[in-house]
This record gives C-alpha cells, structure tokens and sequence, in this order.
C-alpha cells in the first residue's frame, strides 16, 4: 500500500482506529500510571483477564476497578470500554446509574451513614450531624487531605440496631453522637 | 453420591456436635451481631478459654432473630444446662466464662433463656420468652441453631431431603404440590408461586433461567440477609428445586453489595452443593444440571424490580420495562426466566420434604404458611419474627415486640417500605394478610415493619419516602420521574411551614395519577406513603398547613428557638455556634436570640449545656 493511501477517505477509519486510538490510548495508560503512583494497567489487565469480554460482565469489572482503585477514574473507564468493544457513553451510563459507584477519588476512610427508614426513625439525621461536626463535611463530600469520605446510604440490613454506621466496612450499631466522635477519633 | 450416605454422615456430625457431654460456646455472628461487638466478644472467648484452660468448642451460628440483645453467646457445660446470654460485651464475657465453666456460677441475672433439655433454676426455656412463643418458625427454623458454613448441619436437620424427593417427581408433579401448597411470592406482590412456574415450564425454549431476587432494597427490611446468613443451603435448595421444576439449567443469585456476608456465606454454601453433588452437573447421580452464578447488585433499589434486575443482570443501566411479556415468556436475553424472591424459595424445600397439607395448615385462607417479618424502629424488642398469616399487628408490635420504649405513645407501623403504608393504632386489630392489608391502604411488601411513636411526624415520613423514590426513580417514565418530584417539593414546602390547604388536595390528585399512570412497580406504589398518611393523620398535615407547628415536634424549620434567662449563665456557646449572628449578649449576661434572623437550625440547642434553649 503506498503511503499516501493512508490518507484516503477509505483509510480513514482504519487511521482513526489505530493510529489515533493508539495515541490517546497510550496517554490514557500512561495517565493511568500516575494514579496514586501505582501501577494501574496491569491491575485492570488481571480484572478484564478474569471474564471473557461479554457485556454483561462490564458490572462486575466496574465493582472490580472500584475495589482495587477506590472509585472509577475516567481512564479506567475508557480502557473498560475498549476492553468490552463498547462506547465509552455506555460504560460511563452503567457507572451514574449506579449509586455504588464513585466517580472521584475517595478518602482514605468511607464513613458511612445509614439513613434507611429504621435508622431514620432512630435519629439518623443527628448521626449525620454529628460527622459534619467532627470532620467539617457532609454526605457525597471528601475532606481536603482525602482523608475521610462521608456517604449517606440507604439501609445496611442491621435495623435492628439502628441507628448504625459503617467505617470502612465495619458495622456500628446502636451509635450515639458521642460514640461517632469517638469511633472517628479512634480512626487516627 | 447416594443421598442416604451424605445423609448418615451428617448426622454423625451433627450428633457429635449436639453431644450433651460436651463443653461448648456457640456466638451468633451474623452482620447484627457484629454491629453490636460479637467480633471482639469472640477475641476474648478464644483468648480466655486459653488463658483458663476451658475445654470447649467455639462454634459459629447466624442470627436467632433476638438482635436487640446482641451479641449472644449460647454455653453449654458436660452434661449441665446450655444456656443463652444476651447484651454481652468485652468485660463481662470474661467473667462470665470462669463463672460457667470453672465455678458453678450461672449468672441467673444475665441469663437469657435456657436451650436445652436439662432445666435451670428461674432461667425460663427458650421458647417461652415472649418475643418467641407467638412465633412458629419454618423459615427460621434453622437460624441460630445450625452452623450456616457447615452443610452437614443443614442436612442433618432435613436439609436437600426435599430436593431428593423432587428429583424422584415430575417436574408437573413440583409443580402441583407448591400450587397446592397455596405458597404465595413473599417478593411484595404475593402472586401464587405455583402457578407462575408453570407459565415458565409451559413456555418453549431450548434455554431457561432461574433467578433469586435477593436485592431486598426496602431500607428497614432485612429478612432475606437474615436467611441468607444464617441457612444458605435453605434458599440454595429451593432455588434447585425450582430450576428442576420448570427446566432451567442455569441460574442466578442477585444479591445486594450491602451485603458482603451474606455473598461469602453463599458462596461458601455453593461449593459445599457442588461437591456434594447437589448442584452441578448430575445431581444426585440423575441427568439434571443447574449451575449457579452470584450476581451482585450495585445500589439501585428500582433492581428488585423483576424486569430490572434482568437488565442489571445483563450489564446495562438498570432499568424495567412494560410487561407483557412477562419474564416467563421472553425474561433474560429474550429466554423465559423464572424470578423469586429468597423467603419464597426458603419454604419450597419444606413443602416438598413435609407436604402441601403441612405448609397450608398455617395462616388464612388466601394467605397460607408463616411470613417473616423485620422487626425495626421505636419498638422494644427488634429482630426477626416469624408468624403464621393473619396475626394482627397488635400481636406483632406488642406481643413479640414488647411495644414502645421509654413510655411513648404508639404511633403507626409502616409496613412495605416506600412502596407501603402506615397502619395507625385504631387498626391495629387488623390481621397481617394479603388482602387485609391492602385494604388498610398498606401492603404486605417482603417483610420490613418499622414502628414510629409520637416523636415521629407522618407529614415528615411522608417526605421522607418520597425523597427515597425520588431519588430511586429511574426516570424513564414520566409520572414517575415527575410526580414523585412534584410531591417531594410539596411536601417539603408543608414540612418546612409554607404549605396551603390546597396542597393536600393535589397530593392526592397527583398521587391517584402517579399510582395509575407509572410504568413499573416502583410509581406505581411510590404514593402510597403520602396517601396512607393523609388518610390516617390529616390532623398533622393540617397543623403544619394552618398553625405552622408539627405536633411530633421534629419538622426544625417549624420549631422555634428561645433564651430562658434564668438558665442562661452567658457562657457564650451558642453565640459562637449561630451561624447567623442571631444571638446577642455580654459574657456572664444572660443572651437574647432574634427571631427575625433565626433559621432554625438548632446549633444552639445542641451546644448548650445548661438547658437554656427551649425549643417548642
Ligand atoms: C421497586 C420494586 C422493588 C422490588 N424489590 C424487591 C426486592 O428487593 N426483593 C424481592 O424479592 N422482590 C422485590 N420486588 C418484587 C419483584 O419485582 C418480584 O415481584 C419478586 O421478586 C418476585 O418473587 P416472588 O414471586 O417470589 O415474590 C420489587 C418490586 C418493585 C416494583
Ligand atoms: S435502616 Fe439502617 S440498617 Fe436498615
């Protein structure tokens, strides 16, 4: 093929394809390799390894990423995108449609709220209170340092002994005001 | 393998681990059990019978229901009573040990219940505490009795037993017996079990599914990670027997990602079925497969929806569409798919192994069997109960419940969540069916029952539920999308004092209208909450509307804010805490608050240390 063919109207999306998805995919990796100073790439690598690319699994590798990165970044949405042969707007749909997933990076502790109908009724909003006056932030909002991530999230099946708490996947029950400025203190 | 040698060996385990002659520590730690310590009770049990030389078998079990006395520990000393103790912590566990097993101290005081056959002085047996003898537990049966990881427990106590005998049925045959049965889905929309597998047996494909809808997305409900956590192979079994009775070889677990136990508790189970040769390829010997997936959800309460859950399941947004066609005709990827709920598919295997006649002999005549409930709210004993159909809510609330703490007056119990409604106390006497509830205006829902005292104000409820379907809707519907937001701004305008009479009125007209014309499950019931509570407490919206109060006192924008003087030692607090400067005063002088810059926040009601702020 002589070289000037490559700039023909039928090369174009072949052009497009590769060379160009070439270029950003590579600035996409090596963005990628910044984040938090690990290695990303072969992480995502050993996630997508794991399934064999069908659209239903695009799910799974999202809860996969976020386990691993703490939240979804832009780039490991586009690479999910190439690896399941799929448009980046529906991967990115997928992602905001679901309230598990976290589409900016999270502190270093989640500090999770219930605000399910038992630990409503059990003072939930003053639990809430209590964090914001702790740490200075409120539900959906991460501390400067990226220290603490607070969320407020609907039920964790423990309503029994609401209202409850969840730091960084342990269960509190039964907390007070004052236990949640001890448990966050504790923390440090 | 042959059924009967799995069976003989479990029960030589099962024995060995009822062995009355020995010494042995059974610890709850299902997910309540832990929010409340039984983690760090468990450190100290391992570290004390080490330290004193006790020798005992430390067990695990999952969750007897009493999770308002958690954690609970359950001893047993060779030969001697085996008792329950509830409300344990870090320092009186240890105690507690040397006392039971080196003295011969049983701490009457801290006692619970005795489990076992040889009695104990004052301690009363187990199910005659009051919050268990109204009960009857089929579903529970084997919560906080059996180890949850150990599939011999569950077999020894009749587990798969129903699975053997439907592998020797016609899948018609299953079919017929759980029609009979009168077993109805315990998803929330109660329709007969029976017959909805025969529309998927009847359908024609050369591949069906068969789906478990553990998405339980009702917040205060919590019954199906109960089950889950605590009798895996229960639900497991009725899954497989459900894939055999209408053909379908492959199947799927959708379970929520708030529940990170009851996911590993599955899995734990699934590889204990597939060696035992209970799921898999051939099972028991015969030529049926059923191979099972977990699937887990990503937080979307609009996913326990049927038609969701299938889109979730098949990786795109989550999102339900009309029906005809019903999943049992075109469900995933087009092929007919079968949807049940967990408590459903946890009485299947006993309707097999005990009968049609058994299961039906409980409950009413169109609602036959028991129904779990989740105990939660302002109530005094909270847990998980389960009844047999047509209880009232009295015996319920008051009975298993203990009624209200601390004095307070009952107010409502919300039964099926968002989707639900308030049953007031004049109809408290209304029996837990079906039908019955519907007509109070609520639903039987999957089982959440949340109590509300006189410190909870309906209006402020009302509020509550819709902002939660507002924010669930997943806005492909327009009534929906819309309604649920226009009611949320109503509300909140009542709640925060700028509400008119009018507005009660139009609730209700775009209620009827959201109710009517919504897609899926999740319009269609999002007003019942505001309906429901028009109808039982009109009175609250009415103070709200016409004298700007709320009589439960808890809407903050209607409350007001003053300084009593001879509390007030000028300490200065609430000066610093206002955020609008709306409290003056010198250092030692009593401080004044203007009303005209209060917001209402409360900030200084909540730092005050003297009881100088009143709120009313
Ligand atoms: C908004 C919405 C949420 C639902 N959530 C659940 C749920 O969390 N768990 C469940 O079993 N069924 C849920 N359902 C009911 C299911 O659509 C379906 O009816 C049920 O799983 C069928 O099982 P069953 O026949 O065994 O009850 C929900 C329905 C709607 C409309
Ligand atoms: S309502 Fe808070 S844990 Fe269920």
């Amino acid at each position: 093929m002589s070289p000037l063919l490559l700039f023909s109207p039928d090369a174009a999306p072949f052009f497009s394809r590769t060379i160009k998805g070439m270029l950003y995919y590579s600035a996409a990796i090596r963005r990628l390799c910044d984040h938090g100073g690990t290695f990303v790439k072969e992480q995502l690598n050993e996630i997508f390894e794991r399934c064999d690319g069908a659209p239903s699994d695009l799910i799974p590798i999202l809860q996969d990423i976020q386990d691993v990165l703490g939240y979804l970044p832009r780039e490991a949405m586009t690479e999910t995108a190439r690896f399941l042969n799929m448009a980046e707007t529906s991967v990115y749909g997928v992602a905001t449609f679901y309230t598990q997933f976290q589409l900016s990076r999270p502190g270093r502790h989640r500090i999770k709220v219930c605000h399910g109908t038992a630990c409503h009724v059990r003072g939930a909003s003053e639990i809430t209170k209590a964090v914001a006056a702790k740490l200075g932030i409120g539900p959906g909002e991460t501390t400067d340092d990226f220290e603490f991530t607070v969320e407020a999230v609907a039920c964790f099946g423990s309503c029994a002994l609401a209202p409850v708490m969840v730091v960084n996947d342990k269960v509190y029950g039964n907390v007070t005001p004052e236990r949640v400025v001890e448990i966050l203190e504790d923390l440090n | 393998m042959n059924f009967e040698d799995i069976r003989k060996r479990a029960l030589q385990e099962w024995q060995e681990f009822q062995d009355p002659g020995k010494a042995r520590i059974l610890i709850g730690t299902g997910t309540c059990g832990r929010a409340a310590g039984a983690d760090q009770v468990l450190e100290v049990i391992q570290k004390t019978i080490v330290e004193q030389d006790i020798e005992a078998t430390v067990s695990e079990t999952g969750c007897i229901g009493l999770c308002y006395a958690e954690p609970l520990v359950e001893l047993q000393k060779p030969n001697g009573p085996r008792v329950l103790y509830g409300n344990l912590t870090e320092e009186s566990i240890g105690p507690l040990l040397t006392d039971f097993f080196s003295g011969d101290d049983l701490n009457t005081s801290m006692a619970l219940a005795t489990t076992s056959a040889v009695s104990a002085d004052d301690i009363p047996p187990l199910n005659e505490l009051p919050m268990l003898k109204p009960q009857v537990r089929v579903v529970l049966k084997n919560c906080g009795v059996i180890d949850p990881e150990n599939i011999d427990h569950y077999i020894a106590s009749g587990g798969y037993a129903g699975l053997d005998k439907a592998l020797q049925m016609e899948p018609e045959q299953i079919i017929a017996e759980v029609k009979a049965s009168g077993l109805r889905g315990r998803g929330g929309a109660g329709f007969s079990t029976g017959t909805k597998w025969e529309f998927c047996r009847r359908a024609e494909s050369d591949i069906k599914y068969m789906i478990c809808n553990a998405d339980e997305g009702d917040p205060g409900a919590f019954m199906d990670r109960s089950v889950i956590e605590s009798d895996p192979h229960a639900v497991l079994e009725g899954l497989i027997i459900a894939a055999i009775a209408i053909g379908a070889e492959q199947g799927y677990i959708y379970v929520r990602a708030e529940y990170p136990l009851a996911i590993q508790r599955l899995e734990t189970a699934m590889e204990q079925a597939r060696q035992n040769d209970l799921l898999g390829d051939h099972i028991l010997g015969s030529d049926l497969n059923f191979h099972l997936q977990i699937k887990k959800g990503a937080g979307a309460f609009v996913c326990g929806e049927e038609t969701a859950l299938l889109a979730s399941i098949e990786g795109t947004r989550g999102m339900p569409r009309s029906r005809p066609p019903f999943p049992a005709q075109s469900g995933l990827y087009g092929k007919p798919t079968n949807i049940n709920n967990v408590e459903t598919l946890a009485n299947v295997p006993v309707i097999l192994r005990e009968g049609s006649d058994q299961f039906s002999a409980q409950g009413t005549e169109k609602s036959r069997g028991t129904k779990t409930f989740a105990l939660a709210g302002k109530v005094t004993r909270t847990g998980l109960v389960e009844v047999p159909l047509g209880i009232s809510v009295r015996d319920i609330v008051f009975g298993i419940g203990g009624g209200i703490p601390g004095g307070k007056e009952f107010k409502a119990v919300q039964t099926g969540g968002p989707s639900g409604g308030c049953i007031p106390a004049e109809l408290l006497d209304t029996p837990v069916d079906y039908e019955k509830l519907a007509e109070a205006g609520a639903i039987m829902g999957s089982g959440g029952l949340v109590v509300m005292d006189e410190d909870t104000c309906m209006v402020e409820i009302a509020r509550y539920f819709v902002n939660f379907t507002q924010e669930e809707s997943c806005g492909k519907c327009v009534p929906c999308r819309l309604g649920t937001h226009q009611m949320l701004q109503i509300l909140q305008d009542i709640t925060s004092g700028g509400g008119s009479l009018d507005d009660i009125a139009l609730l209700e007209e775009i209620g009827h209208s959201v109710r009517l014309g919504s897609l899926c499950g999740l319009g269609q019931t999002a007003p019942n909450p505001v309906l429901t509570t028009i109808r039982y407490f009109r009175d609250e919206y009415e103070a709200h509307i016409n004298d700007s109060t709320c009589p439960a006192g808890t809407c903050e924008r209607l409350l007001s804010y003053s300084i009593l003087p001879d509390n007030c030692v000028g300490c200065g607090a609430c000066i610093r805490a206002c955020p609008v400067e709306a409290i003056t005063g010198e250092k030692k002088e009593p401080h004044l608050l203007g009303q005209a810059l209060c917001i209402k926040c409360g900030a200084c009601f909540d730092v005050c240390k003297f009881d100088a702020v009143l709120r009313e």
